[in-house]
């Protein structure tokens, strides 16, 4: 095998692994933390994408995009939980998904409403626009290593602000029993607010990676939202190491499988089958992986202790 | 007793229904308004409207009604607007079509009431071969022709290998089918992606793919979104001045103000293949392109162009029977001539009643005010026939 194809690959993967990272460890939080299906996670990874896109285009600077659309999104995050979500905490699941499911709705069309139909494209600064020689015959492009980057280090601070400060020993103490913090005095209404805020920002961070890539369009976290879903569960809900761990292992599997499986096929099956399935199969493989972990561990790889 | 009432109201309603109808050319619009892809029916109303207001509103002496249809992307409902445009608007003409599986859907129910049924894009093998019907009309192509275009195309460049990737789906899988056919050199790669609901947008590893190939040459097809997503990739790879671009359907007068928005220099110099294209040289595309910009501010897409001609080729139908819409057979022998004033120049229509028509090489270019289009380079295909005609027994 090729070794710059593969390491070229390989970052690929990590590159998709951090950015479902960003997505996953806020819903794992809200989910592990309130008990809280938040189908409607991937709009706030939309509005952070349009947020960002619009601040783009008025201060004429990526930079400056991002840094203004991340308190943005927070805040529409937090309006979003104290108005709706808040009411729904002592409703079952199913109550949270019909919920969740009609605030999708609403964003959708209300970013239809806002921004039109047609998708928002997000331009680079020059300097993340190229390329850049990591390692000898590797190129990179210079913005997907900058989503790893920032991936890595927002990884690294969450794992710091979760072990080493207080209001990360609440939200653990939240994800191992909700009721004993609130019976110990602690105000759980402020910490989930909180928490649900900081989960939007970072689902609208990641967001804000991806439309430069992809650009920004209507409905664009509901095709990401079934795989960060994915993720916690791989990972154990509520824990924020088990998302991170999921989705590097996640985005390797998926990036590895569109690269090499259709070659692997085609030693077995005809090339024109190889190539049919190999595409359909690789969309499975996450999944397959899933079920295969839910079988041996259904509380996931890495599920927060004391449940 | 009101059984008896209801039936001859409705026989009533039936004499006096085309009496009614007389005065009015009725045109049913079925195109996509709602979802993401509602970019593309804007432009094909946008068209419409332009060619209704240029011909005064006016066909043979009656007046134009209009009536738009969202079709949702879907074809159920596709098909339920068809019905409704046939059974309750009592339409003359059901026009539009984006989408091949919309009009697969919804061509019976226009055929099978007698009505003109008139794709302005959609042009899948079925009704072209099998299908095809004496009352149906193209004013696009058919969908392997343009690919096949492209094949010549990258034969007459010299291209020896190319690296191929398209959407895994029907039209993907046709576009790719159509530049084999054609393309002597080697098939070095080719990626089918994930498309439909939650489509593949990021094509990092598909790119450092084709990147690691070693081709000539990358032939896509990602209509829609996808293809300003896949441009950017492409670009942000650093394949640009490597493996140069050839496309179908993805660099449209729709993509590229968004493309230059976002400075992606990467689209430049890209090569596609058409059977149109904004500075095509005649008289009547001068006045659409022209007429267009002033209206409407921007570039038509070869959807609106398309859709231009429609409305055209139901004039000319019109004014052979001088407004006698009940003269459906020479309305029809009417259209068969091809005889209007079309943005494409002259053509004619096979057997099965697409047009025999040219394909032109088009290159992204930056126009005198400094606005990315596309221009003509040259002819690719001359007077090409759809290869499923012969299946046609019409």
């Amino acid at each position: 095998m090729d070794w710059v194809l593969f390491v070229t690959q390989m970052l690929n993967g990590l590159q998709l692994g951090v950015l479902l990272f960003l997505l996953a460890s806020g819903l794992t939080l809200i989910f592990g933390i309130m008990d809280f299906v938040n189908l409607a996670h991937g709009s706030l990874y939309m509005i952070g994408a349009y947020f960002c896109g619009t601040f783009t285009d008025i201060t004429d600077s990526f930079l400056y995009g991002i840094i203004l659309a991340i308190p943005a999104t927070a805040v529409v995050g937090v309006i979003v939980e104290i108005i709706i979500i808040r009411r729904l905490y002592s409703q079952n699941h199913l109550d949270h998904v019909l919920a969740t499911f009609g605030l999708i709705l609403c964003f959708d069309a209300l970013v239809h409403f806002a921004w039109g139909p047609e998708g928002m494209a997000i331009p680079l600064p020059a300097i993340l626009d190229g390329q850049i020689e990591i390692l000898p015959d590797i190129v990179f492009p210079t913005f997907r290593l900058l989503i790893i980057t920032t991936g890595l280090t927002l990884a690294i601070i969450l794992y710091l602000v979760i072990t080493r400060t207080r209001s990360g020993m609440l939200i653990r103490a939240g994800a191992s029993n909700r009721t004993m913090i609130g019976a110990l005095g602690i105000d759980i209404k402020t910490l989930f607010t909180l928490v649900f805020g900081a989960g939007a920002a970072m689902a609208g961070l990641a967001g804000m990676m991806i439309s430069p890539i992809t650009e920004a369009s209507i409905g664009m976290g509901n095709d990401i939202i079934i795989v960060a879903f994915v993720v916690i569960i791989i990972g154990g809900i509520g824990s924020v190491k088990g998302a991170f761990i999921a989705a590097i292992l996640v985005g390797f599997i998926d990036t590895m499988g569109r690269s090499f499986l259709d070659t692997f096929l085609k030693l077995l099956l005809s090339a024109e089958s190889a190539e049919t399935a190999a595409p359909a199969l690789s969309a499975m493989l996450i999944y397959i992986l899933m079920a295969t972990i839910l079988i041996f561990r259904p509380q996931g790889l890495f599920p927060p202790r004391g449940r | 007793m009101f059984r008896k009432l209801m039936l001859l109201a409705t026989a009533g309603m039936l004499a006096i229904g085309p009496a009614v109808a007389a005065d009015k050319v009725k045109i049913g619009f079925v195109t996509t308004i709602t979802t993401p892809a509602g970019v593309i029916g804007k432009d094909m109303v946008d068209a419409v409207n332009l060619a209704v207001k240029d011909i005064g509103n006016k066909m043979g002496g009656l007046e134009v009604d209009l009536i738009i249809e969202d079709d949702g992307f879907k074809p159920a409902i596709g098909k339920q607007k068809t019905d409704k445009l046939v059974k309750q608007n009592d339409v003359d003409f059901v026009a539009g079509f984006i989408w091949s599986h919309v009009l697969l859907a919804s061509q019976k129910s226009a055929l099978d009431a007698g009505k003109f049924l008139i794709s302005s894009n959609a042009g899948p093998s079925q009704i072209a071969g099998k299908l095809c019907h004496k009352n149906f009309f193209s004013t696009s192509w058919q969908n392997d022709q343009t690919p096949m275009a492209m094949g010549q195309l990258l034969n007459q460049k010299g291209v020896k290998s190319l690296y191929i990737m398209a959407p895994n789906y029907a039209a993907g899988k046709d576009m790719s089918a159509g530049v084999e056919r054609v393309f002597k050199g080697k098939i070095v790669g080719k990626d089918l992606t994930k498309w439909g609901k939650g489509a593949q947008l990021d094509f990092s590893a598909e790119l450092a793919k084709a990147k690691a190939s070693g081709a000539e040459g990358i032939f896509v097809f990602y209509p829609g979104k996808a293809g300003g997503a896949f441009i950017k990739q492409y670009a942000q790879a650093g394949l640009q001045g490597k493996i140069p671009l050839y496309s179908v359907f993805t660099v449209d007068s729709i993509a590229l103000p968004k493309l230059q928005k976002a400075k992606m220099n990467g689209v430049m110099g890209s090569m596609m293949t058409q059977f149109w294209a904004p500075d095509l040289d005649n008289a009547q595309n001068k006045k659409f392109v022209s007429g267009f910009k002033k209206a409407y501010g921007r570039y038509p897409s070869f959807y609106a162009a398309q859709s231009y001609d429609t409305i055209f080729l139901i004039k000319s139908a019109v004014e052979a029977v001088n407004g006698n819409l009940s003269d459906i057979n020479g309305m029809r022998a009417a259209m068969k001539k091809a005889n209007f004033p079309s943005v494409r120049g002259k053509f004619s229509y096979g057997n099965n009643h697409f047009p025999i028509q040219n394909f032109y090489s088009r290159e992204v270019v930056s126009d005198a005010d400094g606005v990315w289009t596309t221009a003509v380079r040259k002819v690719v295909l001359e007077n090409h026939q759809d290869t499923y005609a012969k299946n046609c027994k019409m």
